[in-house]
């Protein structure tokens, strides 16, 4: 699969099939930090990933104070 | 994974709510949220017209979607911060988002508007960016819902914020601040009402709201937040969620339930004595508000660009940059 991660942009691809969970576990990402995205939609933890899926792993934390 | 209402195929898990939503279940639930908090807090009124803050991220622009679901009378008021491409990118999102549905969208740009932007003000006065940041939108929003004669400002605090910056006023004693860390502050003499509807929904649920909105909001991290101590508080929350899923929630709502009220008396006692700026009439403790003080320092300075006020390098880089101007 190949995963786009945001802030800062980074670009890798692993080997599928694999979940959701292990995927944000293998790269020590916090489930609670972060939105997983295939396409153009959300998938939950125990989604499995497919060997030619694109995905984005977005970020959710935002910073200001104001 | 199933949605726990419906039972079709889930697309988010909420583990704090020990629950699975699928697209439709999910936004309804974001909507229950923000009509509870607007309900358990008397935050505002239908009919009632409604400022919100908007900044072009998640947050305000899921409040704002929000608040028009729910049928609230909302215009959005957005300001240039002068950012570089940060800035730009986060207004073009807001005026897209206007525009797509045929919303008012109120626009100050700073520099435009006062001579200034940011990373200049960051430089010349040596402080960490964020502070003239949220001085200034404070100021331009407070002063644009009086003038304008909104009854009140929604911004888009969401549980994330609160919960971090409760953090930070425990750790740090800050028992002023304390003790107006609540989801409504009260009108007074000089500023405009103020509530946040979004302090039931974590900014993981904020996100997630948009991409299934089809809300194209800016994604990407303000270039001179990164690292700041927000920052590493809401990360250090995470970490204590992920293994105890509610803590954040119950972290501040039960702040707002058992300890909040004692720190009110401190910020009523900070509230007094504020008389109004000799510049604008703005309460201030001194003779000129702090607004008037910066745009008095910084206006009409040679813009100072924003890699020579990230943080972490910005003191050095601060000193040569404020020097030269």
């Amino acid at each position: 699969m190949h995963v786009v991660l945001r802030n800062p942009r980074r670009e890798l691809d692993l080997a599928g099939p694999m979940s959701v969970a292990k995927l944000l576990g293998r790269l020590e990402l916090n489930r609670e930090s972060v939105l997983v995205i295939r396409g153009d939609t959300l998938v939950p933890g125990d989604a499995v990933l497919a060997d030619d899926d694109e995905v984005e792993i977005r970020p959710v934390i935002s910073g200001g104070l104001a | 994974m199933k949605c726990t209402v419906c039972r079709g195929p889930a697309v988010i898990d909420l583990r704090r709510h020990n629950a699975n939503f699928c697209p439709e279940h999910f936004l309804r639930f974001c909507r229950d949220q923000v009509v509870r908090a607007i309900d358990d807090h008397g935050m505002m009124a239908p009919g009632q017209r409604v400022l919100v803050a908007v900044s072009g991220g998640k947050d305000s622009l899921a409040l704002w979607d929000l608040l028009v679901e729910l049928g609230y009378d909302a215009e959005g008021m957005v300001i240039g911060l002068g950012i570089g491409d940060y800035s730009d990118a986060s207004t073009a999102a807001a005026v897209a988002f206007a525009e797509q549905r045929g919303l008012r969208l109120h626009r100050i740009d700073l520099r435009g508007e006062y001579g200034y932007d940011i990373p200049t003000a960051s430089a010349v006065t040596r402080r960490v960016p964020c502070s003239s940041c949220g001085m200034s939108k404070r100021h331009l929003i407070d002063k644009a819902a009086l003038d304008g004669g909104y009854d009140v400002v929604a911004t888009g605090h969401n549980l994330d914020d609160e919960a971090a910056v409760l953090l930070g006023n425990v750790l740090h004693w800050q028992t002023e601040y304390l003790g107006r860390q609540e989801p409504v502050l009260a009108e007074r003499p000089g500023f405009p009402r103020k509530v946040k509807p979004l302090v039931r929904l974590a900014e993981r649920e904020t996100a997630a709201y948009c991409v299934l909105r089809g809300i194209d909001y800016m994604v990407e991290e303000c270039p001179m937040a990164a690292g700041n101590r927000h920052l590493r508080y809401k990360a250090a929350l995470d970490e204590i969620e992920a293994a105890s899923p509610g803590t954040k929630h119950a972290f501040y709502f039960e702040f707002l339930a058992r300890a909040a009220d004692r720190f009110r008396p401190e910020a009523a006692a900070a509230q007094e004595g504020l008389t109004p700026c000799t510049s604008c009439g703005a309460p201030t403790t001194g003779e000129v508000c702090a607004f008037c003080r910066l745009v008095e320092r910084v206006g009409g300075r040679e813009p100072v660009p924003v890699e020579l006020v990230r943080p972490g390098r910005r003191r050095g880089k601060a000193r040569k940059a404020g020097a030269a101007t």
